[in-house]
């Protein structure tokens, strides 16, 4: 027995993830008389009726624009915008709730550090260390960055199990180093980094660190003051709210001594043509009318998650990732990609003698969905020498039968192609 | 959904298992990569044309079994044939591929090219197909390197004639 299964025996109240199925109408789909098995959660994850619903009253009964007008509706628009605010700022126990600022999700919140913070801290021959694992979302801005400073780029390399070389990442500061970006679970692998060992690492040299948390929001509980982590950022969309919803937390001293990156309403406290002041931290990076309904869904929907508890949900996770991997190191001719000792619910894997596509096309006839592709994190496929892999990426919501439909469904693809 | 299953039927993975004029040509006249970096398939194609005929054709590569497939069909297809009945053919299979072709009803060429025609049902799997094809338009046209994502790519811009 592993250790997760002995904690799941002793734990009080069984997890009924039966009882959660039923709370996401989507997973009561059948493609061509199929049941839908989703595992592609790592792209984004699914949305339960509280979350709908709540969207659905948003609109009906709660809906105008916020921060703007004396009436009754903006006031209470406002209201739940600004409690959305506070229940993730509750969600990853940050200090003060100006600390979280509304993006569009981590892809915008990352490029909002670049902006605010690189642009204005980061110069000619200053150094950014970022590693093999990071998803394209936090390399594409840093090399934007890179190229318009004359800065350069340190990249920490990873083992053949697909973890972080801490010696190296260390080994990489010197003067020059003037940021540090790294993702906290890999999106294509699953490792789960030592952030928190990192983070004290680059503190102690006076580098600030950025946390790519889009894959480790939805898996385990994050506690940014614990971590002591500079920035944070997460989307919604992966954690059961909408799309296009998002935050970056930062440290307040930080915010406040960022530039804003995107210029509008909302984000000012008076314009003239001679000057503008701009707002306080978070507005002042929040330009324009956000995307009211959507924040308030993502509140709802990390209140959904707390009421279950992401210690419950990363411990079902596991149970589902570690059958999972059992039964496919048994198979012959499948390899998983990523074995790194720590890891979140993620599995990559390829099939001797398969292109990933052809397993993806062919799992998806038998109502399995997984992601095959790079996965948007391309350095990561050059490291490990495949052009792609197929990735089946488990929720708190998957159970263990629709392990066994993988399992079964990657049997039934090496049969075709036998 | 029903045609995709009957994409992977024997003829295409015994091609994928077995792929016909496998390998290079020793003096290609007319030589072409073809690159789908959104799957990483990768091919490179040479071609010995005679004057107008097609004399030699050869292929190697990275690729799913569809792309895999195509290519090793098409190149025993257009073995022999004029360049002329090659690019009707790469027209016809983007057609069939892209679903513009009614090969049922539309008179064509494709004979039993047309075991591609499911893809047409699979919006992610058309480029897997058609890149050898678009590989060989680019050999005809002395284009070295061709991607699916490029600007010529045959999925959005008219080929053969133009």
């Amino acid at each position: 027995m592993t250790a997760i299964q002995t904690a799941l025996r002793s734990r009080p109240q069984a997890f009924d993830v039966e009882r959660i199925r039923a709370d996401f109408p989507i997973l009561k789909l059948k493609f061509d008389g199929k049941p839908l098995v989703y595992l592609d959660n790592a792209a984004s994850s699914q949305m339960p009726q509280a979350v709908i619903d709540r969207l659905v009253r948003y609109q009906s009964a709660q809906h105008a624009n916020i921060h703007r007008a004396v009436h009754t509706l903006s006031e209470i628009a406002t209201a739940e915008y600004e409690e959305a605010r506070r229940k993730l700022q509750r969600f990853i126990n940050a200090r003060e709730e100006r600390e979280i600022v509304f993006t569009s999700g981590t892809t915008d919140s990352i490029n909002l550090v670049m902006h605010g913070y690189g642009r204005k801290f980061i110069g000619a021959g200053d150094e950014i260390i970022l590693t093999t694992l990071e998803h394209h979302s936090n390399i594409v801005p840093w090399q934007m960055l890179a190229e318009e400073k004359g800065a350069k780029i340190r990249v920490v390399p990873i083992n053949d199990a697909g973890e972080l070389l801490i010696d190296a990442y260390e080994s990489l500061f010197n003067d020059r180093t003037k940021f540090v970006g790294v993702l906290h679970v890999s999106n294509a692998l699953g490792t789960v980094n030592p952030v928190k060992q990192m983070i004290a690492f680059a503190h102690a040299r006076g580098v600030p660190v950025l946390i790519d948390g889009a894959q480790a929001a939805p898996h385990m509980k994050v506690d940014v003051q614990d971590l002591d982590c500079d920035f944070y950022a997460m989307s919604g969309h992966k954690l059961c709210g909408p799309t296009g919803i998002g935050i970056l937390y930062g440290k307040a001293a930080l915010l406040e001594r960022m530039q804003p990156f995107k210029g509008g309403g909302d984000m000012i406290l008076s314009v003239s043509f001679e000057k503008t002041i701009y707002n306080t931290i978070p507005h002042k990076f929040e330009a324009g009318t956000p995307p009211i309904a959507a924040a308030v869904g993502f509140g709802a929907a990390v209140d959904y998650l707390s009421a279950i508890g992401m210690d419950v949900i990363a411990m079902h996770e596991l149970e589902l990732l570690d059958c999972a991997t059992e039964q496919i190191k048994r198979m012959p001719g499948v390899r998983i990609i990523g074995t790194a000792a720590a890891k979140a619910a993620v599995l990559s894997f390829a099939v001797d003698g398969v292109h990933p596509h052809d397993v993806g096309t062919l799992l998806n006839q038998q109502g399995i969905a997984v992601r095959t592709g790079h996965h948007c994190a391309q350095p990561v496929m050059q490291r490990f020498k495949v052009p792609a892999t197929s990735r089946a990426s488990f929720a708190f919501y998957n159970n263990m039968a629709e392990v066994d439909a993988l399992i079964a469904g990657i049997r039934a693809v090496q049969k075709v192609f036998a | 959904m029903a045609d995709s299953r009957a994409l992977y039927q024997e003829v295409i993975l015994d091609h994928n298992r077995k792929p016909r004029n496998y390998g290079t040509l020793e003096h290609a006249s007319h030589t072409a990569e073809g690159h789908n970096p959104l799957c990483g398939d990768h091919i490179r194609l040479a071609l010995n044309l005679d004057g107008d005929r097609i004399d030699g054709v050869a292929f190697q590569g990275e690729a799913c079994a569809i792309c895999k497939a195509s290519a090793s069909m098409m190149t025993a297809t257009i073995k022999g044939k004029s360049r002329q009945d090659a690019e009707t053919l790469i027209r016809e299979f983007r057609d069939m591929a892209t679903g513009t072709l009614d090969f049922d009803r539309q008179p064509h060429h494709l004979g039993r090219l047309t075991v591609f025609a499911g893809v047409r049902d699979l919006p992610t799997r058309v480029k897997c197909a058609i890149l050898p094809w678009h590989t060989l338009h680019a050999a005809f046209n002395a284009v070295s390197s061709t991607s699916t994502e490029s600007e010529d790519d045959p999925m959005h811009a008219p080929i053969g004639d133009a």
